[in-house]
């Protein structure tokens, strides 16, 4: 305890509280929800179909599978990502590698070879900024171990359908997986600990599935920001600052939050002080929050064992009430629909801050806070409460439902396809968007008129896409041809074919 | 070559010839065409095609990654309106002392900026702030560096009458227009429905000018659709520093457009002598946003010294160096900012800069600068 002063206030208040509560002797006893009759949540992602099959993928299936190259100590993991094509599996033997990977290609695995525990290691040595990079979809990255980076483990950018899986990520920077701005994934069964912000970060995604991780040791344990359709599940999330996180960052291009389903995690001890870096969101974080829930929509908290951490198992802010958080009139600050089904909590809130003391204060509560709620926040929802010791519940309603049972994961049964572009489209695209800055129809640009092109080569195609990959010097009043082969010969050949199509 | 295709070739002189003849005359007769990039529809309105429309993206956000698709843009005009709006552009017309034109400031040859750390207006004075690019003005939901305007119609009443920019009245713009020569029949060309020229109709003639000006095609994007060989060595390096978690530069100038479109306080200083700028506080009205700027595009960059709001940095290489000079630097004392949580100290090296620097150098594409009117309908140069 901190302050005397307020440990006497606490007493006098408990005195008089306890007071209270003897004299309302005659009050109803508490209503009891039964949760074994799992009566389903009816809210939530819905997929369009059944799910095909019960395994788990997020990565779309391969019909054919490609080369595997083996990368040994001493060689680079970037030259066979290089010499890659999307099918292709890497796979890493033991050993250590200083190297940054990154992957702008679709398809690839790049797979951590264990022989008898020895890892693939990938050491940063606090001098590389980030282990692996990706921005290509059908991204899996498995069985590594990570260290030593400055910025991240493991960045997604815009990648979808990806898996990461089975990796240790130790002492590595700003966060150690962190999927960005993608849709359906899988981030499973890593080992994570001493990350400066979040050790496992989803940020601006969609559909995304967090189980089976032991994360320790950092800031904050998962994050889910500005991203929908996201299950956390049976993660093992201990001695962080905060536990588990669910965010409306102010700021960010993408602006929600909702429809998290929080189940089945052991959220203990997270009373690690707190090391974030000055003016990052988690270092506002009171450390010994087992799950803070701020803005975010639609969150539902099921069946886990919160204990021991010492300012709240749950924390629900708007954010007004949040430090270190600027305004974006896009973002809507409030909370909405936060629904807390059955949770064993046990030995939370023991050492609490000031300001959960004074609600609890202005509540005549007395005991150390599970559940604490502040700032505004509508349509929630609370099974069993009498249970906890809460602030700021009071007034939520009864649960419609009590179990998520019934929602098995929200990664889609079909993995994101990309969009579908023919031949035709794709030449008019590179048409319009690459040679019209030359050619005209009828006029001199830069380049001779698409007229006169078409009267060179209009039975011949082919002879037009081999002239634009390697163009040679044809006519002495115009200047040299930039060469085109930047585009892919089925690119190429697509937008000859337009160009000899087109007719103004 | 067959006969078929060398009379096509025959006709294709001819007509050369024809529309060589016509651009001589004395009138303005606004193209039919769409510029570069766009495609006539059925309803005679030109829309956006670009590679980038291959791809998805989050929420329909066009962010992130190589291969995303674009943020939301305004297309949609007609050939006259854009071109009506390129003449207006380029013409010194719209300025009461007929000195100044919108590419005065915002001059093709120098990346639709002017050179200049903050621009010189009609009272021959300095303004504010800097001019920033126009490239790829079609997609930006938000206008100014405070972020002020949210439509390209609303930003150009801005200039126009602004007193110390172009300086001039509706009234006098109007009337200015009107007694033209050429103009009436034009604004009648790009606006067939109407009977008079409406202020409405020049902000509409320049935002359909000022969004075809596309730039989409640079090395970078070329490696970012999968040709790999696009960049150097030195270049790709400075890409992966560019999107590290380190410098985390991507976070904020989030590709394809090099911005997130977001304000972001980021506490640039101000020139030696110059009052602080509050940016985004005054139009959102919240201290938070103190010193915020809307995030600048990096697209053709190396056009477009000096860099920031008002100019303060003379090179590429000073501007990038300030996010490596630590969070808060440069906030005068005294002043509460509320710095972004991705300015830190990254304690990037000099190499680090130098390859950052490369790779900026790689987002340049100008393959669609829009040709500058050869002759101006009010005659002036
Ligand atoms: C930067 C300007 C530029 C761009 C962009 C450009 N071209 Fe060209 N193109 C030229 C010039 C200049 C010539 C004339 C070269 C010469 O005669 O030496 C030319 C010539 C050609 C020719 C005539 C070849 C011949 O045998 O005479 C073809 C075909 C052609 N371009 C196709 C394309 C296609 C297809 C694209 C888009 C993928 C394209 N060009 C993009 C500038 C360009
Ligand atoms: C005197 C120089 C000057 C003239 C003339 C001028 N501008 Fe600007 N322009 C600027 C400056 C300076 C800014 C930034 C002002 C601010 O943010 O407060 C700007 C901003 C803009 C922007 C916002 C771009 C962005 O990224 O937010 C657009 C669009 C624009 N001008 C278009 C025009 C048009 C159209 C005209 C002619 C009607 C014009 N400008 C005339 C100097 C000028
Ligand atoms: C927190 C968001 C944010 C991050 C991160 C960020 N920037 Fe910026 N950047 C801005 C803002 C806002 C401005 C405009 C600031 C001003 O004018 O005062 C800007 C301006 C710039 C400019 C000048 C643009 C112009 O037209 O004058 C350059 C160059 C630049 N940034 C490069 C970078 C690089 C390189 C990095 C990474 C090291 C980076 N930025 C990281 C937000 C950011």
């Amino acid at each position: 305890m901190k302050s005397n002063k307020v440990f006497v206030t606490l007493l006098i208040a408990g005195a008089f509280v306890g007071g209270m509560y003897l004299g309302k002797g005659q009050q109803p006893a508490p209503t009891i929800t039964d949760s074994a009759q799992k009566i389903g949540y009816q809210g939530g992602f819905k997929k369009d179909a059944e799910p095909a099959s019960m395994s788990k993928s997020a990565v779309k299936a391969r019909e054919v599978e490609g080369q595997t190259l083996v990368v040994k100590p001493g060689s680079l993991i970037m030259d066979a990502v290089k010499s890659a094509s999307p099918g292709d599996t890497i796979q890493i033997m033991p050993g250590t590698y200083h190297e940054t990977v990154y992957i702008d290609k679709d398809d690839i695995r790049i797979i951590g070879v264990i022989e008898q525990g020895k890892r693939a290691v990938l050491d940063g040595q606090k001098k590389l900024n980030d282990a692996i990079l990706y921005s290509g979809n059908n991204i899996v990255v498995e069985n590594l171990k990570i260290t030593q980076y400055k910025g991240n483990g493991i960045m997604g950018q815009a990648g979808n359908n990806f898996e990461i899986r089975n990796n240790i990520i130790v002492d590595t920077g700003v966060y150690g997986i962190f999927p960005q701005l993608g849709k359906n994934g899988i981030v499973e069964y890593n080992i994570v600990s001493g990350i400066e912000d979040a050790a496992i970060y989803v940020g601006m995604s969609d559909n995304i599935h967090v189980a089976h991780n032991h994360v320790f040791a950092s800031v904050a344990g998962i994050e889910i920001e500005n991203s929908r359709h996201a299950i956390v599940e049976n993660n093992f999330v201990y001695d962080n600052a905060g536990g588990i996180l669910a965010f409306v960052t102010p700021g960010l291009p993408v602006k929600t939050t909702y429809d998290v389903i929080i189940r089945d995690n052991f959220i203990h001890q997270n009373n690690h002080v707190n090391f974030g870096a000055p003016g990052s969101t988690v270092s506002g974080i009171p450390s010994g929050t087992g799950m803070l829930i701020m803005a975010a929509d639609d969150v539902i908290i099921e069946n886990n064992i919160v204990s021991d951490n010492k300012v709240a198992g749950i924390i629900i802010t708007d954010h007004a009430n949040a430090p270190n958080i600027t305004i974006d009139p896009e973002s809507d600050p409030t909370p909405e629909r936060t629904m807390i089904l059955n949770n064993v909590m046990v030995n939370n809130g023991y050492d609490t801050i000031d300001e959960a003391k004074v609600l609890m204060l202005s509540e005549f509560k007395q005991g150390n806070p599970d559940i604490v709620r502040v700032g505004d926040n509508t349509g929630s929802c609370i099974i069993n409460r009498h249970q906890y010791v809460t602030v700021g519940v009071s007034d939520w309603a009864e649960c419609n439902f009590t179990s998520t049972d019934n929602i098995d994961s929200y990664i889609l049964d079909e993995p994101v396809a990309p969009r579908e572009i023919h031949g035709s489209e794709r030449g008019k695209m590179a048409y319009l968007g690459i040679c019209t800055g030359c050619h005209t129809y009828t006029g001199r640009m830069i380049g001779p008129p698409v007229q006169v092109i078409q009267a060179m080569y209009m039975d011949n195609p082919q002879g037009l896409a081999d002239y634009i990959a390697a163009p040679v010097k044809k006519r002495d009043d115009y200047p040299e041809m930039p060469a085109q082969n930047y585009l892919d010969e089925e690119t190429r050949l697509a937008v000859a074919k337009y160009m000899l199509s087109v007719k103004n | 070559m067959s006969l078929r295709s060398f009379t096509l070739l025959l006709s294709a002189v001819a007509m050369l010839v024809c529309a060589n003849l016509s651009s001589a005359s004395e009138s303005f007769v606004l193209s039919e065409h769409c510029p570069p990039s766009f495609e006539k529809n059925a309803q005679g309105q030109c829309k956006l095609v670009n590679m980038y429309q291959m791809y998805d993206s989050i929420e329909n956000k066009g962010m992130g990654g190589t291969q995303t698709s674009l943020p939301p843009y305004r297309d949609g005009f007609t050939p006259q309106q854009i071109d009506l709006g390129r003449y207006l552009f380029f013409d010194p017309l719209l300025s009461p002392n007929q000195t100044l034109s919108c590419a005065s400031c915002h001059q093709p040859q120098k990346g639709f900026a002017d050179g200049l750390d903050r621009s010189i207006g009609i009272l021959g004075e300095k303004v504010k702030r800097a001019a920033p690019t126009l490239w790829n003005a079609a997609f930006l939901q938000r206008l100014f560096w405070d972020g002020r305007a949210t439509t390209l119609e609303q930003q150009a009443a801005g200039p126009l009458f602004a007193a110390d920019e172009m300086g001039n009245t509706p009234e006098q713009l109007l009337n200015s227009l009107q007694n033209n020569t050429y103009y009436p029949d034009m604004f009648k060309q790009a606006f067939p429905a109407s009977q008079k020229i409406e202020l409405a109709q020049i902000y509409r003639a320049l935002a359909a000018f000022q969004s075809s000006l596309i730039s989409l095609n640079s090395r970078y994007d070329h490696y970012a659709h999968g040709y790999h060989q696009a960049l150097t060595e030195p270049e790709i390096e400075g890409m992966n520093i560019f999107r590290s978690f380190v410098a985390r530069c991507s976070e904020c100038h989030t590709p394809p457009l090099f911005t997130n479109q977001q304000i972001a306080v980021i506490g640039t200083p101000e020139p030696a002598g110059l009052p602080l700028d509050v940016g985004a506080e005054t139009p959102f009205h919240s201290e938070k946003l103190k010193g915020g700027f809307k995030v600048p595009t990096l697209r053709n960059i190396v056009k477009t010294a000096p860099y920031m709001h008002s100019g303060v940095f003379p090179t590429l290489r000073e501007a990038v160096d300030f996010y490596n000079k630590g969070r808060g630097h440069a906030v005068p004392e005294g002043v509460k900012m509320y710095i972004h949580w991705h300015i830190w100290e990254p304690n990037l090296t000099e190499q680090e800069i130098d390859r950052i620097v490369d790779f900026l150098g790689a987002l340049t594409d100008e393959s669609l600068t829009p040709a500058i009117p050869q002759r101006l309908p009010s005659g002036l140069k």
